[in-house]
């Protein structure tokens, strides 16, 4: 199933599977997804998340301590689909997977409906198998551009990225700023020259009036760590906390700019 | 696995030859696995050492800073008296020991400081386990006038107190690191999230043969004097070369370094010694070989202590330069080719060789070194009093006094 951004910006949802436990991100998800998130990012924890800041780290090292694992975010993912048919991203580090075999994870990611997959730490160049292994299964592979990446590394990304392009708007690892770099419109603007598919700009997004403002040159805004510490601020109720930041942001979208796309 | 399929073609050409090839591989590890941001600046680093690599001012300058500034060529020594001790082969010892900051990472620093003045960055970081390599990275900063900040964790700073020190009076900032075992792997991952955050203006002056491609090829590189000056000083003293080298392997720079210029003497065994820590339980040693499987941490694909879920496991060695979870790829393809052997000393068998190394020679090895003295201990007795064997002590142990009071009851 395609990826769909059906309002503009669209909003991706990170969320790190596991934290504070697997049934508990079960009711985020769906509660995520019925506030309007169009697209949820199901993080699955790693031991050494070098791309992530501080609340990504506390949340994974929350998750790890009851032995969150690839297998169960993926069965958490088939939970989801019974019911939901938001896109669903795994978002992992390369090990994990390595572990489990590419082959095997493509057929269980497919097998339990996954829309597809983003390895932070796997580059274009070696990503070849990886790509086979999730081509066979009609599975998305997203890839990151950064503000660093040359024009001949953009082209490269957009060639080899499906679903949509995920654009990291700075320099840095995940988590919340007071303000959105300059560098993230100019790498859309970069990339724009190389792919017609999607955008969605991440990497420090969480407040409605910056969600707004990615609306002005992509097509989704990815929060992450905003998300995260929502559910670490608010124990026992992390849901309804979720779903009610996530209305928050989408109430920031200017009514106007609501195109559909696909 | 993704490299091992990934490579196949590669594979097969990287299976003849040892060295890395363009893409940074050996047989089929190796790679760069880093987060997109940092792609443009390896890339950049790579092509910077290619330059310079092959423009002789470079090389004159790096020369001579290892002559007259780092202290090299290093002796090559003859321990009379611990091989008379041991009754079997004849005992060299490489003494990296008495190079400037007391251990072999000064050689890689050097050549890695000339490569960001070349880059026109001015700030520098660097992780450390032992802190032999954040001394050694606050050393040339200093002597080049480099803003530094070196990342260690904080089980490492309260076992390596003088070194932090050091590193302090050096001019740079000492970062502690409190995640996961506060050891050398979480002083990496904060290094790298340093460096991803300010990869436009930072060099990270990695200080092993890890990371992504360029980095084990580099470092190896400006450790292989090691080896070259290890050959000419044994074929002198000897008219031979010898039946084994021992070297510790944390990250692996400094057994690469004297490994290197031997791999095509298939008669010269190298053997590679990791930490066996307290037990063969996951999460007390740091012997990669034995208890590990390929994997992809940091940046590199090789052998990796981990979970059945892909999570990588704690470590532990009373040696905070060995007590890493991965292994450079290089030795990786070292391991599975057959060319290098690789086994295990524990805490205690290191602590006995120390002692007798400072008996026997009045020389005391940093416990990492001391892991391949232990080896050494083993295996000299049972070999002919005609072999010759060359042990690289890497380091000195001036660091480990703290531990070694700990540990060892004297008197």
């Amino acid at each position: 199933m395609p990826i769909e951004f059906p309002s503009r910006p669209a909003l991706v949802a990170y969320v790190t599977c596991g934290d504070p436990d697997l049934a508990t991100t079960l009711d985020i998800i769906l509660a995520a997804i019925d506030a309007g998130a169009g697209v949820i990012e199901l993080g699955v924890p790693f031991s050494d998340p070098v791309a992530d800041g501080p609340a990504i780290q506390r949340a994974s090292e929350r998750a790890l301590k009851h032995g969150t694992s690839l297998d169960q975010v993926l069965k958490l993912a088939r939970e989801v689909r019974k019911s939901r048919g938001a896109g669903l991203i795994i978002f992992t580090y390369l090990n994990p997977v390595l572990r489990m075999g590419l082959g095997r994870f493509a057929a269980a990611a497919a097998d339990a409906g996954v829309d597809g997959a983003l390895i932070t730490d796997l580059p274009v160049e070696e990503s070849h198998e990886y790509i086979r292994m999730m081509r066979n299964r009609n599975l998305e592979t997203i890839f990151l551009a950064a503000p660093t990446s040359t024009e001949q590394r953009l082209r490269g990304i957009a060639e080899a990225s499906t679903g949509f392009i995920y654009a990291v708007s700075r320099t840095g690892v995940t988590g919340a700023r007071a303000q959105l770099a300059d560098d993230a419109r100019k790498l859309v603007t970069r990339l724009r020259r190389h792919t017609k598919l999607p955008i969605a700009v991440g990497f420090g997004i969480s407040t409605a009036e910056q969600f707004a403002a990615v609306g002005e040159f992509a097509d989704a805004g990815v929060v992450g760590s905003a998300i995260v510490e929502t559910i670490e601020r608010n124990p026992g109720k992390e849901a309804a906390s979720v779903a009610q930041f996530v209305k928050q942001l989408l109430a920031g979208r200017p009514q106007t700019s609501a195109v559909s796309r696909s | 696995m993704a490299s091992a399929t990934s490579t196949k073609s590669r594979n097969a050409a990287g299976g003849k030859k040892l060295a890395a090839s363009d893409n940074g591989r050996f047989g089929p590890y190796g790679g760069r696995y880093v987060p997109e941001t940092l792609m443009a600046a390896l890339e950049e680093l790579e092509r910077q050492y290619e330059k310079a690599r092959h423009d002789r001012r470079f090389q004159i300058r790096l020369d001579a800073l290892l002559r007259t500034y780092a202290g090299r060529p290093t002796p090559l020594f003859f321990a009379g008296r611990l091989t008379q001790h041991l009754g079997g082969a004849k005992i060299y010892l490489k003494r990296e020991d008495l190079l400037h900051t007391g251990a072999h990472k000064i050689n890689n620093c050097l050549g890695q400081v000339l490569l960001v003045e070349r880059m026109g960055k001015h700030r520098v970081i660097a992780e450390t386990g032992a802190g032999q390599h954040g001394v050694a990275t606050a050393t040339v900063c200093a002597l080049f006038g480099f803003e530094c900040a070196v990342y260690m964790g904080t089980e490492d700073m309260r076992r390596q107190e003088l070194n932090v020190f050091r590193m302090r009076l050096l001019g740079a900032e000492v970062r502690g690191v409190n995640s996961g075992s506060r050891t050398l792997k979480d002083a990496i991952n904060d290094a790298m999230r340093d460096w991803v955050t300010n990869v436009r203006t930072t060099h990270y002056l990695l200080g092993s043969v890890l990371g992504a491609h360029p980095y084990p090829m580099m470092v190896r590189d400006f450790h292989k004097v090691i080896g070259r000056e290890t050959r000419a000083q044994i074929l002198k003293a000897e008219g031979k070369l010898p039946a084994a080298i021992f070297a510790c392997v944390g990250g692996g720079s400094n057994s690469i370094g004297i490994f290197h210029e031997f791999l095509k003497d298939k008669k010269v065994k190298l053997i590679g010694v990791e930490a066996g820590g307290r037990s063969d339980r996951l999460g007390e040693h740091a012997a990669r070989f034995a208890g590990g499987s390929p994997g992809v941490l940091q940046g590199t694909f090789s052998y990796v202590l981990q979970d059945d879920a892909g999570q990588i496991a704690t470590t532990h060695s009373i040696s905070a330069g060995l007590d890493y979870p991965s292994i450079g790829p290089e030795h990786a393809w070292l391991h599975d080719s057959n060319r290098a052997e690789y086994v295990s000393a524990s805490d205690s068998e290191a602590l006995e060789a120390t002692t007798l190394l400072a008996r026997t020679e009045g020389i005391i090895p940093a416990l990492e070194s001391a892991h391949a003295v232990a080896e050494v201990i083993k295996r000299a007795p049972k070999m002919k009093k005609s072999d010759v064997v060359v042990v690289n002590i890497s380091g000195r142990g001036d660091k480990d006094m703290g531990i070694l009071r700990e540990s060892l009851r004297l008197g």
